[in-house]
């Protein structure tokens, strides 16, 4: 078992969501967050571009099985970029996950995923 | 001797003066109704920003932004179009048949200068005050296209929205020489809009909705709302600025606007109880946003009938206005068309159903004054009138309408791409984010 995290532009969200459906991987969790990789920012603000320290990404949590993770990849590889990559485009991380229960069954391990 | 020719010639000139000013004179400015309607155009105004909070809180969070500023343009465009050449013609006299009215000294408001109108009000401030309707009415319509068009195509889209369908049926229905205006013995009745706001606006909301097709994802994809508590605040905000609308609309302070004020609180409060009641006996909970439809459908079938229904005639419109309208909703739901925020469903509905409904509740002294205008005026003639004018309207404002939505789409482009819908209309329309302080930054 793997846990993918997504770090993407908000902007494609969607995209990434269509993208993993087509790849039947649908569960997952979404969450707002800010940071900063290599990408300066900028930003409107009363006509003045501004760069703001931290920038508002979308962070998607994906817990799978092995078979999964090339698929999941390809998915967010191909759907999140800008045109042919910009810098913010963002990152995957992918970690070793130890164990996964479900809470309604206390069902524990691949199946439970 | 000189100082005498002096005084005499002053005299003589101040007479003339007098003479010539005479007829102006006559009217004072009857400071109570002035003050009254000053009022009445703030509150229009104020729902505005009404609207824009009730459709914000409707779509999902990358268009909340984007939503607003449909609102808050029309302030602009049509704040600045209405002084421009609006007024000129909705208001001048008849011109090309009726069809519109046009007085080039109405431009810019140069002639009203100083104009008091026989009400006592200066026409500075009925002017403002119809410019307030010119600006909510368009603003109306962007919720059955929210969250799929470009910026520039709904700008260029409202501009030419006012000139071609609003100042048009506008001049019918409010100008003392307009048609509508007198159809049969007393006119048609629209007290406060429910022809020139309501179906106008309702009906081109679902000609473009139609045209423009359903957002990305509809039905399947569900789209919540992103903040109920953004549109419950502007429902209740829309309520209060409803007192200026149709206790504004008497053009006075008088008996009538007690009336309508009366009327329009009786018939929004029926309206909400009723769509409480059809959902808690439908669903087995009444919801918040059920609540604010059933808020807007009683206040816009009552807005065509505020200055002739009784209040217990207001009380049943108002409670029916939201059975129409949770009706034609679930039409929607079955037709499968996407008026996101259901601008036909309530407006143009309620609206159709204020302005026919209404026939049913005019108070006697109203129908016997008719009668005294032409031998034996009865509730069936005044049916005849109002679905005629409901006709015409329902026609022109669909046919000019679909027109002008083929023209801006094709010209200037009116719906948004995949990429931008997808993105969000914030993002890409204005480069911002709604919520963005949500976030630590």
């Amino acid at each position: 078992m793997k846990l993918i995290t997504a770090i993407i532009q908000p902007d494609k969200l969607d995209e990434v969501r269509e993208a993993l459906h087509a790849a039947e991987i649908t569960r997952v969790t979404v969450s707002r967050c800010t940071g900063r990789g290599h990408q300066a920012g900028e930003e409107l603000y009363r006509g003045q571009s501004v760069v703001p320290t931290l920038i508002p990404k979308v962070r998607i949590d994906i817990a799978c099985n092995e078979e999964y993770v090339d698929a999941a990849i390809n998915a967010i590889l191909k759907s999140a970029r800008h045109g042919d990559g910009k810098i913010g485009d963002g990152k995957i991380f992918v970690t070793a996950l130890e164990r996964c229960i479900r809470i309604r069954t206390g069902e524990s391990g691949g199946v439970a995923i | 001797m000189f100082r005498q020719k002096w005084k005499t010639g002053v005299f003589f000139a101040l007479s003339l003066f007098a003479s010539r000013f005479a007829f102006a004179e006559e009217i004072q400015i009857d400071t109570g109704t002035t003050a009254w309607m000053l009022t009445s155009t703030a509150l229009v105004l104020l729902m505005v920003p009404g609207l824009a909070l009730f459709y914000a809180g409707l779509v999902r969070t990358k268009n909340v932004l984007a939503t607003m500023m449909h609102s808050f343009a029309a302030m602009a465009i049509v704040g600045v179009l209405w002084v421009v050449c609006g007024y000129a013609l909705a208001f001048g006299p008849n011109v090309l048949g009726g069809w519109i009215g046009w007085n080039p000294q109405l431009l810019f408001l140069k002639g009203i200068d100083e104009t008091i109108m026989s009400a006592g009000v200066p026409e500075y401030v009925f002017a403002m005050f119809q410019g307030k309707f010119a600006i909510i009415t368009p603003a109306l319509i962007a919720g059955a296209f929210a969250e799929r068009v470009k910026f520039k195509g709904y700008c260029i889209y409202i501009t030419l929205w006012i000139l071609l369908i609003y100042c048009p049926v506008c001049h019918w229905v409010w100008a003392s020489d307009g048609y509508l205006f007198n159809l049969g013995a007393k006119g048609a009745i629209d007290f406060a809009g429910g022809t020139v706001v309501h179906i106008t606006a309702g009906v081109s909301a679902l000609v473009a909705a139609l045209y423009l097709g359903a957002r990305k994802g509809y039905p399947l994809t569900a789209m919540h709302p992103n903040n109920l508590v953004m549109t419950m605040l502007g429902a209740g905000l829309l309520w209060v600025g409803w007192f200026g609308f149709n206790a504004g609309s008497s053009i006075a302070s008088n008996l009538d606007t007690a009336r309508a004020l009366t009327v329009t609180q009786a018939a929004a409060a029926a309206g909400a109880l009723s769509w409480m009641l059809i959902e808690g006996v439908k669903h087995g909970k009444a919801t918040s946003l059920g609540f604010s439809s059933g808020i807007l459908a009683g206040l816009v079938a009552i807005t065509p009938a505020a200055g002739v229904v009784t209040p217990m005639g207001a009380i049943i419109l108002g409670f029916l206005a939201s059975f129409v309208c949770y009706i034609s909703i679930g039409i929607k739901t079955k037709l499968g068309y996407d008026d996101s925020l259901d601008v036909f469903g309530i407006h143009g509905m309620a609206g159709i159903f204020g302005a026919i409904g209404l026939v049913f509740f005019i108070r006697p002294s109203w129908m016997a004054d008719a009668a005294s205008i032409k031998e034996g005026w009865n509730m069936m003639s005044q049916l005849l009138v109002q679905l005629q004018a409901v006709g015409i309207t329902i026609l022109y404002a669909g046919v000019a309408s679909f027109i002008l939505v083929v023209f801006v789409d094709k010209v200037f482009g009116f719906r948004a791409n995949r990429r931008e819908e997808m993105a969000g209309l914030d993002e890409t329309m204005h480069g911002e984010q709604g919520y963005g302080l949500i976030n630590l930054n």
